[in-house]
Formats: structure tokens, sequence, C-alpha cells
């Protein structure tokens, strides 16, 4: 905190309650973490979830992952990526004042992002076809069936929550493209452009631990 | 501190009616659309209370049912809504965010020398959450009530139910980030909103309290919401997460449920020790002994509460090296609380001690928590634990822990806020005597509960053999007196809003740095920023303040 605080109370887009820019800043930030630290416990009751079942269904965890669609989910994954290499251009365009920039990697960020959700459209799809939704249509028959239900539980609710985030920050960054076009965020002050790329980043990891656990864990056992 | 703050509140003239956070602006949208701390703390305050007294009427009903051993008043179906639903509505929207969204939120600010919290409109927002969880539970209790149990035990609750479990569940999954947003806001608000000079050992016990307190909210939380969201995924849609009929693992459900639910008891107590240390300190007139102790005595009863879930467990087939674990955890739990009890016994030792209300409280805490606390420890106790495993001694140990402790510490922190809160100071002789009615009630409903306990009577049963009976009508009798104690200050407080003596900035002559703004305190907190000189010490009093004049609530 600067001893010459008060001063600068009506600087612009320095909230009232701040004394600086630079405390805004690692104000916005630390808050932006400690969402996150919050989010990965969300996602650890899930993945606990997950690995516990797994060890109760080794056998029916990987005939499960059979099913899945390794070429889409490895798609999506590079889809992914993309998008956050997009975030990181929006944040340096927002950072260095440069407002095409900006909506340049928001765009493809939404853009990449639209698209995960439409390659997941379609294996959802794939999955409903082949009666693999738990309590919906599921019908398998077979030794392993329980086992193959709870893990069709478990990717429907892992990847369906993750999905549920990308949603909500496609939606977060279509409420961005105005402000972001008239110049609201300027080099000194683009904490939410800065925190909302923590966000995206951290989406993008939870799919880097879904992917394999889901995905391609089965794929060597027999 | 005191000696060392530059802040001094401004003093109008007489007749000139000062600007404040109550009275800067009026109507509904001042409020609503509030992102003033003070004013967010009020409308918990307002949420809360109401709550407060759903949740009474349930244990009410409850209580009534129990005078007799034959089932007159209520159908067995209704009794398991009633219990049920004064659990839920207690615990999740009065007690949770009792202390922290109500006291906290209008103090930390105030405490730290800052404008506002971190995050003000974060701060709005989970009001905003809290409200809307609480129409979805209310939405329940309009359709006949939730007949679970508190805890949501699967697959009762996901497959054979006949209530609305999903809507309560979503609601408490909404309420829940009412709390995260609390915790992420007050740990920010911590860490970087504190005056200059406020450094990390010069911070009231109450914001270190607080501190852990997010910790817990922050870090447990969310474990809740992703469980109630598989509870209403299975419920719902059918899909198999813990149910046995899909190949589920009930216990899974009752490990990720405590994983929260444990650390909720610490969500709900550490604020109430947060208040007891502030009370105890401006009431004895010194500051408090082993300050450091006690800060981390929270940080300790936070982190080893994430530690001791599994002792909820010990007769559901955990097995019996994971239960002797928990249980030694467990007992661990009582070294920092034990800390904080001796060091409060210190500072009153040799104190210059004044029986202000607030200060009746505190005593009553210190009293009830031990006695909580240390069946607490014999519940760790395996043994002990499946002999009185669901019998009314863990109804007595959690309620002296939650009403006797947790509820003792909020009223406790009313009182010794609300002149800073109102400006105005409430009836000495009402308020003195419904704290004794409140500690005495108290005891008299939860004292027999654990005979009826140990004696084998099990909980969240409606009939009951009749050598039961006299020790159930003097619970009833106690839950009386209690019902009467905790409507007195309902009505005194409200009385001194119009009524009261005008409370001055700092009635009690206490230390922190919320006394020295005035009551009620400016819109932005401070009329000048607040400094703290480098040799300020936390609680620490001067001569003039501790020659000074009786509290004048005495008058």
């Amino acid at each position: 905190m600067s001893e010459t605080s008060s001063v600068t109370v009506h600087a612009p887009g320095l909230a009232h309650h701040f004394d600086s820019y630079e405390q805004q800043k690692e104000t916005s930030l630390l808050g932006m973490w400690l969402f996150l630290v919050q989010e990965v416990m969300f996602f650890g009751g899930l993945f606990v979830t997950y690995v516990y079942y797994r060890s109760l269904y080794p056998h029916a965890f990987n005939v499960g992952a059979r099913e899945l669609d390794v070429l889409w989910g490895t798609v999506n994954t590079g889809v992914l990526l993309l998008s956050s290499f997009t975030m990181v251009v929006a944040v340096m365009g927002a950072k260095h004042g440069s407002r095409g920039g900006l909506l340049a990697g928001l765009w493809g960020t939404i853009g990449f992002g639209l698209l995960f959700l439409g390659i997941k459209y379609v294996e959802y799809s794939s999955k409903w076809e082949h009666q693999l939704v738990p309590g919906l249509n599921f019908d398998w028959h077979g030794e392993a069936a329980r086992g193959i239900e709870i893990f069709f539980s478990l990717y429907f609710g892992m990847t369906g929550m993750h999905a549920l985030h990308m949603v909500v920050g496609i939606a977060i960054m279509f409420f961005m493209l105005r402000p972001a076009a008239r110049g609201k965020w300027t080099p000194e002050n683009h904490n939410f452009v800065e925190g909302f790329g923590l966000y995206w980043h951290f989406v993008d990891i939870v799919w880097i631990f879904l992917f394999p656990f889901l995905y391609l864990i089965g794929l060597a056992s027999e | 501190m005191s000696t060392n703050v530059a802040a001094e509140a401004s003093h109008p003239a007489p007749g000139d009616k000062p600007v404040h956070y109550l009275n800067w602006a009026y109507g509904v949208r001042s409020w609503l659309l509030t992102t003033d701390h003070k004013r967010i703390g009020i409308l918990y305050l307002i949420s809360i209370t109401f709550f407060f007294f759903i949740g009474g009427i349930y244990a009410t009903l409850i209580r009534l049912e129990l005078l007799t051993p034959q089932a007159d008043l209520v159908q067995p179906d209704t009794y398991n809504r009633l219990f049920t639903m004064h659990g839920i509505m207690m615990i999740f929207f009065f007690l949770i965010p009792s202390i922290p969204a109500v006291l906290g939120n209008f103090c930390i600010p105030l405490m730290i020398g800052a404008k506002d919290v971190a995050f003000p409109k974060l701060n709005l927002a989970s009001w905003y959450m809290f409200m809307i969880g609480s129409t979805m539970a209310m939405f329940s209790l309009i359709t006949g009530g939730v007949d679970t149990g508190w805890t949501f035990y699967t697959p009762f609750s996901t497959t054979y139910s006949n209530t609305y479990v999903a809507p309560v569940a979503i609601g408490i999954f909404v309420n829940g980030f009412s709390s995260i947003f609390t915790g992420v806001n007050f740990m920010a608000t911590i860490h970087r909103m504190r005056a200059p000079g406020m450094t990390w050992f010069k911070l009231p016990l109450f914001v270190w309290s607080h501190y852990a307190t997010s910790l817990i909210m922050v870090l447990g939380t969310p474990v809740l919401a992703i469980t109630l969201v598989l509870v209403a995924l299975e419920r719902l849609f059918h899909f198999g997460f813990f149910d046995p009929a899909y190949g589920g693992d009930p216990v899974l459900f009752q490990h990720l449920f405590w994983f929260y639910s444990h650390p909720a008891v610490y969500i709900m107590i550490l604020p109430g020790m947060g208040v007891v240390s502030e009370i105890i300190a401006a009431f004895s007139r010194k500051p408090v002994f082993g300050y450091r102790f006690v800060a981390f005595a929270s940080l300790g009863i936070a982190a080893i509460g994430f530690l001791v879930w599994g002792h909820h467990l010990f007769l559901s087939s955990q097995g019996v090296y994971a239960g002797m674990i928990f249980s030694a955890i467990s007992m661990m739990v009582a070294v920092p609380s034990a800390v904080k009890v001796f060091n409060w016994m210190a500072t009153l030792f040799r104190g210059s001690i004044e029986y202000s209300t607030p200060m009746f409280y505190a005593l009553g805490f210190i009293g009830l928590f031990v006695i909580g606390g240390l069946t607490g420890v014999m519940l760790a106790t395996l043994g002990i634990d499946i002999h009185v495993h669901d019998t009314y001694f863990v109804v007595a140990h959690f309620h002296y822990i939650m009403v006797g402790s947790a509820v003792m510490g909020y009223l406790g922190g009313l009182h010794y806020w609300w002149p800073k809160i109102t400006g105005r100071l409430y009836s000495g002789f009402w308020s003195h005597l419904s704290a004794l009615l409140i500690f005495l009630g108290f005891n008299l409903t939860f004292f027999p509960q654990f005979l009826l306990g140990y004696l084998g009577m099990p909980r969240r049963y409606h009939v009951y053999p009749e050598e039961f009976q006299v020790l159930h009508v003097l619970s009833t009798a106690g839950a009386s007196v209690l019902a009467v104690g905790y409507v007195i200050p309902l009505v005194y407080f409200l009385w001194s809003l119009k009524w009261g003596r005008v409370a001055g900035d700092n009635p009690w002559q206490a230390a922190g740095l919320e006394w020295h703004t005035s009551s009620p305190p400016p819109v932005h907190n401070f009329t000048t920023p607040p400094v703290l000189a480098p040799d300020a010490e936390p609680y620490h009093y001067d001569e003039e303040l501790l020659t000074g004049t009786p509290s004048p609530e005495l008058a």
C-alpha cells in the first residue's frame, strides 16, 4: 500500500476501496487463485470417486474406456490446447494495450471452445446411439455391466461438469467482447482479463487429467 | 493499538445529523444493490434471523412430541421431516453463515482498517446465492419437507425417500457458493486490504479465527457441492454413484459428505472462538494471554479438522486401523481447543473484569464449550462411541458445541458489536436476564440428553420407553426457557433501534480499530484511513482506557 493513497481514489478503473492499481491487481489475482483452489477441491471430489470405483471395477473400467472414441478425444485435446493459446493472445493483447490482439484472442478462444463443445456433442450422441447413457437408455449385457454403468455415470458426470465450466467460460467471453472493443481494459488495469485467463487455463488442465483417465487408461490392458 | 491510531472519528456538532452507512441513502434499491460490507452484514442478519426462528419452530415441535412416550402430536413420517428440516435450516441457513456473514462481514474491514472487503460485488453475490439456496429449501419446506436427516445418507436420499430431496440438495449446493464466496473474500481481504502497519501479528484474534474459517469454507465446501451434484444426478437421472443397485457404494457418500460436514463444525465454532477472544480482552481490560498461541490454535483446528471425518464412520464398515487413526487424530483437536480455553482463563486471571452482557455470553461459551469439547473426546474414543453411537449422547454433545458454544458466541458478538452496528445501546436488565435464561434453559434442555443417550435412548425416534419420560420432560421444559431467552433479545434489539440510548464511538472502552470510528461507522468506515505505529500491539490498553468509567449499559 502506498502512503499517498487517498490522492489516487478517482483514478479510472480503480475501485474506491483500493489504494493503488498494484493493490487492486494483487487482490484480484489472489481472489482468482483462491477460487481455483476451490475448483480443485470440487473436481477433486469427482476424481476421488473415479479412483475409488476404478479400484473396485478395474476390468469394467477398461472395457468401458474402450467404448470411447480416442480419435475425437485426441482432436478435442488439441482444440482445447489451441484455445488456451488464443487465451494467452487475448491476455497479452490486453497487457500491451492492443485492442485487436485482445479481441482476436477472445474470438479465437470462443471459436475453439465452441468447437470443443460441438465435438463433445458428437461423442455424446454416439453414446446415446450405442445405449450407453446410464439411467436413460443404458443397455449392456455381460458380466461387467454394473461397473460399466458406473464408468459411464462418471464419464458423463466428469465430462459434463467440465463442459459446464466451458459453457460458463464462453458465456463470460461473449460478455467481455463489448467492453474489450470499447477499450475498457488498459495495460494498467486488465485484471479481469488476466483472472479469466487463469480460469480458462484451469478448465483446460482439468481436461488434461480427464482425457487419460477416461480415454487412454483402458487401451493398453486386455 | 489504541494510542497509535492516527484515525479519529468525526464528532459533528450537537444537532448536526452525522451521515453514516445507514442514513446516507434510503429505499429498497440502496439496500438490495448495496456493495457496502456493513449493509450486506445487515441483510444477512435479517435473513439468518428468519431461518433461526424457522429452525426453532421445528425444534419446538420435536420437543413437544417428545414430551410423552407415545406418538401423539405427529405421525412417524412427519417426525422424520421435523428433525431433518430442523437440522438443515439450523446448520446450512443459520449456523454456517451466522458469525462470518453477519459479524465477520461487518467487522473484519473495520478491524483491519480497510474501506471494504476485497470484492464488494462478490460479497453481494454471496448474499443472493444464500437467498436463492434458502428459497429452494423453503420450497421443499412448503411441499412437506425432506425426511432423510440433514446428512442425506444414500441410497435412501437418492432412491427411496418420497420427499423433495433434489430441490433441497440443489439449494444447499447453491448456498455452498455463498459460503465459498465469503471465504474467498475474507482471505483476499485479510491478505491484501490491511491498513499500513497492520501486520499479521497485530490482527485481532477475531480476524485470525475468520482466516481459519475461510480456509475451511474454500477447501471443504466444494467437496460437499460436488457430492450433492452426484446425489442429484443419481436421484433425478438414475446415474449410478452411490446406490448399490447400480453397483455404487453408499459408504463413499459418507466419506465425501463428512469430509466437508465435519470441518463444517469448525466453520461454526471457530468464529465463535474469535468473538470470545475479543470480548474477554475487552471486559478483562487485558490483552489476550498468549496471543500467538491462540492465533495458531485457530489454524491448527482448521488443519486437523480436515483429517478427522472418519470418526463419523466408526460403525460404517470402516477398517479398524482406519478407525484407530481417525480416533487419535480426532482427540488431537482437543489440544488447540484447550490452548484457547486456558489462554482465555489466563486472560481473565487478575483482569479487571466487568460483567457486561457480552461477557455473560463469553463466559457461558467457555463453560459449555468445555463440556461439549470433553464429551467430543469421549465420542472420539472407539469403545465409548460404539456404545453411545446414534444416541442422545451424540445429540447432546453436538448441541453443546453448536448451540451452547456457536450460538452463544454469535449472540455474544451481536451484543458486543450492536452499539457499533446501530449506534444504540440495548437494555442492560433485559439483556442480562435473557443471557441468563439462555444459559440455564440450554443446560436444562441438553444436559438430560447426555443421560438419556448414555442410558440408550436412540436419536431420531419419536417414541420411547416410559422410564425415559422424566428426562424428556426436563429437556422440553428447558427448551421452553430457552425459547423465551431467544425471543427477548429480538424484542429489546428492535426496541433499541428507536429508543435505545445513543452508544457513542466506544461504549465498552475496547481496543480494536472498529471502536475508533463513529457508531454507526461512516460509509467508507473511517474519515481518515488509519495507520498503525510500528510499536502498536494487539489488545494493548493504555492507562487512560484502563481507568475508564464502567460501561453505560449497566446504568
